[in-house]
């Protein structure tokens, strides 16, 4: 175990070497996935509750197909699949684009996470109660302006809980994208245990850093909770 | 000169009629009470004047702003511009206090003023510790969430935050029906002082003490007509209609 440590401590943490390796990788793959697909998601929310059809339909069927279907296929058909059309072939920007394993990845992460999390969100805004909305109204505010000061606030608060879930399970997706040759902790794991054959310490030390990772994240969200969360908790009157 | 003119208000819902034509005329320092059992119009109506519904019929002028109720049932865009004026105007205080629970008691007060009236911070916070002082609540209410409150203050506080708009008329749909009993007299009080400073207020109300005591002219809904109108005294000494009759007999007992 010692060895191993000594030996690979630097690639299961940071570089392999040549490039970000092992956690540094899996963290800039979380990372970038919640920083693109949570603002996404906030737009998307909100069109999935709009009262237009053509708003509302479009987002359902997204969500419907990314939530219905497995990442690992996902990232297979970007992956492999979308860069095997001729069309993709023939843009060079796209092509370009999808010949990079750590973008395609992303992509993938992006559009599976964007999928729960505008269910979350559009969930917790269905749950703010209706006449908090209709105060906003009768006081003159403007569409615009009851999204911005009252329901996105309130609903962002409230998603909390369940958006702290899903961010755990982007961290325990994080793997698949080994599957795009992407050199995260996975990856890292499973090269000490083909160079060594100690399998239960290969793996076993990248399973610790996960648990790390995880308890890190559900620290923070606890913090975040206690700071935002505090409307719901009722005093002694 | 009239500061509120509602005019032959019609609202059906399906082919359910529930307003039949209703006009209401305020000047400035009414107080006009709507009476009438449940089922009889009365929250619909006040609810069509900031067209929180929109009436199939009808219009509502305040000073130089009038709104139509639009004919082809969807609002123009002229009209939702109108509307917003109209409704930084006329301030509305809810049955359920509608406070917005995500926010403290001072960010409920000063939210609207900020974000609907543009004025600055500093002066948004000054107004809503007058108005809250004003509604009898003290300064260690400010940082807590309405969950933390009693309905009573609650509906303080929303009183505050309609206060807060400065607005030339205010409009209250029911505000003491969801509170308990021992808690009615503090908000009734709140509103008798508004009315005594002479501000222009539209009360929805159950309360025949208040709309006896307090307001200059009581309307009498019944199936979303107006049965009888007029001053206090009069309406509830010598009711003439059998309607209203009946009702203050099953409500004074």
């Amino acid at each position: 175990m010692i060895e191993i440590l000594q030996q690979y401590w630097l690639a299961y943490l940071w570089s392999d070497g040549q490039r970000l390796s092992g956690l540094g990788m899996t963290l800039l793959l979380l990372l970038a996935t919640i920083g693109i697909g949570f603002p996404l998601s906030v737009l998307l929310a909100v069109a999935r509750v709009s009262a237009r059809r053509r708003l509302r339909v479009p987002v359902y069927l997204y969500t419907y197909f990314f939530r219905g279907t497995p990442l690992y296929i996902q990232l297979l058909i970007i992956y492999s699949g979308v860069y095997s059309l001729q069309l993709v072939q023939q843009q060079p920007d796209l092509n370009q684009f999808f010949q990079d394993g750590f973008n395609c990845a992303l992509l993938a992460f992006v559009l599976n996470t964007s999928a729960y999390t505008t269910e979350i969100l559009a969930g917790a805004i269905r749950s703010i109660p209706h006449g908090e909305i209709e105060a906003a109204e009768a006081f003159g505010m403007s569409r615009w302006a009851m999204y911005r000061h009252i329901i996105l606030p309130a609903a962002l608060r409230r998603a909390l809980p369940n958006y702290s879930n899903e961010v755990i399970l982007i961290l325990h997706a994080t793997p698949i994208a080994f599957t795009a040759t992407v050199p995260e902790l996975l990856k890292v794991a499973r090269d000490v245990n083909s160079a060594t054959y100690a399998s239960f310490e290969a793996f076993g030390t990248a399973a610790l850093i996960y648990a790390a990772v995880s308890f890190l994240i559900v620290w923070i969200f606890r913090r975040l909770e206690r700071r935002w969360l505090a409307f719901l908790h009722t005093g002694s009157h | 000169m009239y500061t509120l003119m509602v005019d032959d208000i019609h609202q059906k819902f399906g082919t359910h009629e529930v307003l039949k034509g209703i006009s209401l005329r305020a000047r400035k320092g009414d107080v006009i009470s709507i009476i009438g059992s449940s089922g009889s119009g009365k929250s619909t109506f006040l609810r069509c004047i900031n067209f929180l519904e929109t009436p199939c019929a009808g219009s509502v002028a305040l000073g130089a702003h009038v709104l139509h109720a639009p004919s082809a049932g969807r609002r123009s865009s002229a009209l939702q511009r109108e509307l917003i004026e109209v409704r930084t105007k006329l301030a509305m205080v809810f049955q359920h206090f509608n406070l917005w629970a995500h926010m403290t008691v001072l960010e409920n007060v000063i939210e609207a003023p900020l974000h609907v009236l543009s004025i600055s911070r500093d002066e948004a916070v000054a107004r809503a510790r007058k108005y809250l002082a004003k509604v009898g609540l003290n300064a260690g209410v400010e940082a807590k969430y309405p969950s933390q409150l009693s309905g009573g203050q609650q509906q303080r506080v929303a009183i505050a935050r309609a206060l807060a708009m400065e607005p030339e008329v205010m409009l209250f749909d029911e505000p003491t029906s969801a509170l308990d009993p021992e808690l009615v007299g503090e908000v009734l009080k709140v509103m008798q002082a508004l009315a005594e400073e002479g501000r222009t207020m539209i009360v929805v109300t159950h309360e025949m003490g208040f709309a006896r005591e307090v307001s200059s002219h009581v309307i009498f809904l019944h199936q979303g007509r107006i049965e009888e109108q007029g001053p206090p005294q009069r309406l509830f000494q010598q009711p003439s209609s059998e309607r209203l009759q009946q009702f203050l007999r099953g409500s004074l007992k």
